[in-house]
């Protein structure tokens, strides 16, 4: 069974297509780097991959359930634009809301602080964390509960190199157990090494979807040159 | 199942306990509208009396919406709501469970405005206080209901503090007067009978027909 | 076809009402206890009955797209609301005429005043919501379900407002009972302006398709 399966897929904002006639298929254990330029529809698909919002056509099917499903719910891990975690609450009381709604035992909150080295500050409020501790936690906040689908949007960009270190690390954990990833990027090369296919959107219609080559990691340009506008 | 919405809940409250601002707002809200009335009005006992249900439910739904605006609001910043949304939590009890938050604040701000009330306008609150907590309980929930479901609605709608208010006051109406009729009947020393009892089931029958409306409608405004 | 439809119900509608409109002016007697001006009735029922039956099809309208996702339902929605608070402020405006005309005042918190007034309060805000959403499937699908919430008070807004005033009795703007030619005359009317709003919402429902062509075609447009 596909890890991703997505058929006919198209979504209207209004009367305007942003994505048109989407064919992608994802074996379990790949990872898939979706790039394209600005306002080409990367988000939205990842969004409507993520259960935020439906396709107007087509349907989509995660391990073989529907993203809005508690089944798919369960094994869906999303990084995006946002942290996702409450400036209000500390670090430990955010997780644990999590922790709480992902029905995982109990020190799983604690033992991702760990992971993530913010178990010193386990009690500190969000509000007054750098920036690249917000972005550790919001990681930690992804991770929790060890998702087999992972879909990433931009994941790399704007975080410092210790949290690149770290999500490069945990990502290869997630790929070692079996986990496929969907990440929408910017930073061609690194994504690129990471990824086993590649697709390219261009106003909303996949122009390329397949295999990585050794050509494309040598130079990331050779894809929009190829395959682009 | 209960123990999501509990988490929902207890979310929240935390949150709100934290940074107090809705509450703040609200109490300050409540407690400068006391003063106004004293003024627009000059009561004397006798009108006291009469306009008692009235100025009370006037005061509760208007700090109340302060504190439901801040509903789903507040899973904005850092993008909070998706990652709730994603979360393995049917969409009605992510409901329940910020309904009922909701309703916990708007009625810890309502008892702190009710003594203050009766102080400064000479009511007796004592013996008629459980009938009229009941009044107030119910009267919330169909507040909170109302509430929490438009504040999910109009998340991103910009100017959504004006617009709220513009939604809910017109609906929840038949509520409202329900409410101040038997708030008014009860200070005066009424019960729950007669006239009474037909608003009471007047207030309840409208609690649950909109509990089960915004519980079937959640999902479609969440995600849509 | 749906010009033909137009033509064809507001060319029915005209007829109907230019003859009664004859009818009723030139042939009917001036009643008993109301002198000429009774003849506001006419004019005054019927674009209430439209009004309800127009916040009815938006309901459906709502349910439409909300089950079927195409927008021809959600156009069908707005295009009723609109006319239906047309037809229930001619509604208001002739009643005030008519209370002014009977009574001395230009208003009277009578019940079916009072509960119409509150039905066009929460048509307005679901008017003015709908421009703060810019995406179109947002703003459909919210849109949706407020005309179900709305729809769902109506009765609820008008039992509690006539339960209110047999408790607070104020003046009651009524009329007696009608002698037959002039019920026959009102039920002409009933008909001329329920074909009326149907032809207007037709009109109001094409222009609403037309404005969404043009909308997608200019960010069509911008896109490419």
């Amino acid at each position: 069974m596909e890890a991703i399966a997505v058929k006919g897929v198209w979504k209207y904002f209004g009367d305007y297509p942003a994505l048109r006639e989407i064919d992608l298929t994802l074996a379990p254990g790949s990872c898939l780097a979706l790039i394209g330029r600005n306002g080409a529809g990367k988000t939205t698909l990842l969004r409507i991959l993520a259960g935020f919002s439906k396709p107007a056509k087509g349907s989509i099917l995660l391990n073989g359930h529907d993203p809005r499903s508690l089944e798919a719910r369960r094994l869906i891990g999303v990084l995006g634009h946002g942290i996702s975690v409450y400036d209000e609450l500390s670090a430990i009381e955010n997780l644990s809301l999590y922790e709480k709604l992902y029905g995982l035992p109990t020190g799983t909150a604690n033992r991702w602080l760990e992971r993530v080295s913010l178990d010193k500050v386990r009690t500190g409020l969000v509000r007054e964390f750098s920036r690249g501790m917000r972005q550790r936690l919001a990681i930690a906040r992804a991770f929790l509960h060890d998702p087999t689908v992972l879909i990433l949007d931009e994941p790399f960009t704007s975080l410092d190199d210790r949290a690149i270190a770290l999500l490069q690390s945990i990502l290869r954990e997630a790929r070692e157990r079996g986990a496929s990833v969907v990440m929408s990027t910017h930073q061609l090369r690194e994504a690129l090494e990471l990824a086993s296919e590649v697709a390219l959107l261009q106003r909303g219609k996949l122009a390329f979807s397949g295999i990585r080559t050794a050509e494309m990691v040598e130079d990331p340009a050779w894809l929009y040159n190829t395959y682009g506008e | 199942m209960a123990n999501k919405v509990w988490t929902i809940v207890a979310k929240d409250l935390r949150s709100e306990f934290r940074s107090k601002e809705s509450i703040n707002a609200a109490v300050s809200f409540a407690l400068v509208m006391l003063v106004i009335f004293n003024f627009a009005f000059d009561p004397t006992a006798e009108e006291t009396h009469t306009l008692s249900g009235g100025l009370l439910w006037i005061i509760f739904v208007f700090a109340g919406t302060l504190v439901l605006n801040r509903s789903f609001a507040r899973e904005l910043p850092n993008d909070c709501l998706d990652a709730l949304i994603a979360a393995p939590i049917p969409g009605f009890q992510l409901f329940l469970g910020k309904a009922i938050a909701g309703f916990i604040l708007v009625l810890g701000v309502e008892l702190i405005s009710l003594p203050v009330f009766g102080i400064f306008y000479d009511i007796d609150l004592i013996a008629p206080f459980w009938r009229l907590f009941l009044v107030m309980a119910l009267g919330t929930w169909a507040l909170t209901v109302i509430g929490t479901t438009f504040s999910a609605l109009t998340v991103n709608v910009r100017l959504r503090e004006i617009m709220l208010p513009m939604l809910i006051y017109p609906v929840l109406m038949p509520a409202l007067i329900a409410a101040i009729t038997m708030s008014g009947s009860i200070l005066d020393g009424g019960t729950f009978s007669g006239n009474n009892l037909i608003w009471l089931k007047l207030l309840s029958g409208f609690s649950v027909i909109y509990t089960a409306l915004a519980v079937g409608l959640i999902d479609i405004v969440l995600v849509g | 076809m749906k010009e033909k439809a137009i033509y064809i119900t507001g060319g029915l509608a005209g007829i109907i009402l230019l003859l009664n409109i004859y009818n009723i002016f030139m042939v009917l007697p001036d009643e008993a206890n109301q002198g000429a001006v009774y003849r506001i009735l006419f004019f005054h029922v019927p674009p209430a009955i439209t009004g309800m039956v127009l916040f009815f099809v938006a309901m459906v309208g709502g349910i439409g797209f909300l089950s079927f996702k195409d927008f021809w339902w959600d156009a069908l929605s707005v295009a009723a609301v609109e006319v239906g608070v047309v037809m229930s402020v001619v509604n208001l405006v002739t009643g005030s005429i008519w209370g002014r005309n009977q009574w001395g005042i230009w208003w009277a918190w009578d019940a079916r005043i009072t509960s119409q007034f509150l039905c066009v309060l929460i048509y307005v805000g679901y008017l003015v919501i709908r421009p703060a959403f810019s995406d179109a499937t947002q703003r459909a699908t919210i849109s949706a379900v407020l005309s179900i919430f709305a729809f769902a008070d109506i009765p609820i807004v008008w039992f509690s407002i006539r339960w209110w005033r047999t408790q607070h009795p104020g003046p009651v703007l009524e009329t007696g009972g009608l002698q037959h030619d002039m019920a026959m005359a009102l039920l002409y009317n009933t008909i001329g302006f329920l074909l009326l709003g149907a032809a207007l919402t037709l009109i109001r429902l094409r222009s609403e398709e037309v404005q969404r062509e043009i909308e997608s075609m200019r960010r069509l447009a911008h896109a490419l």
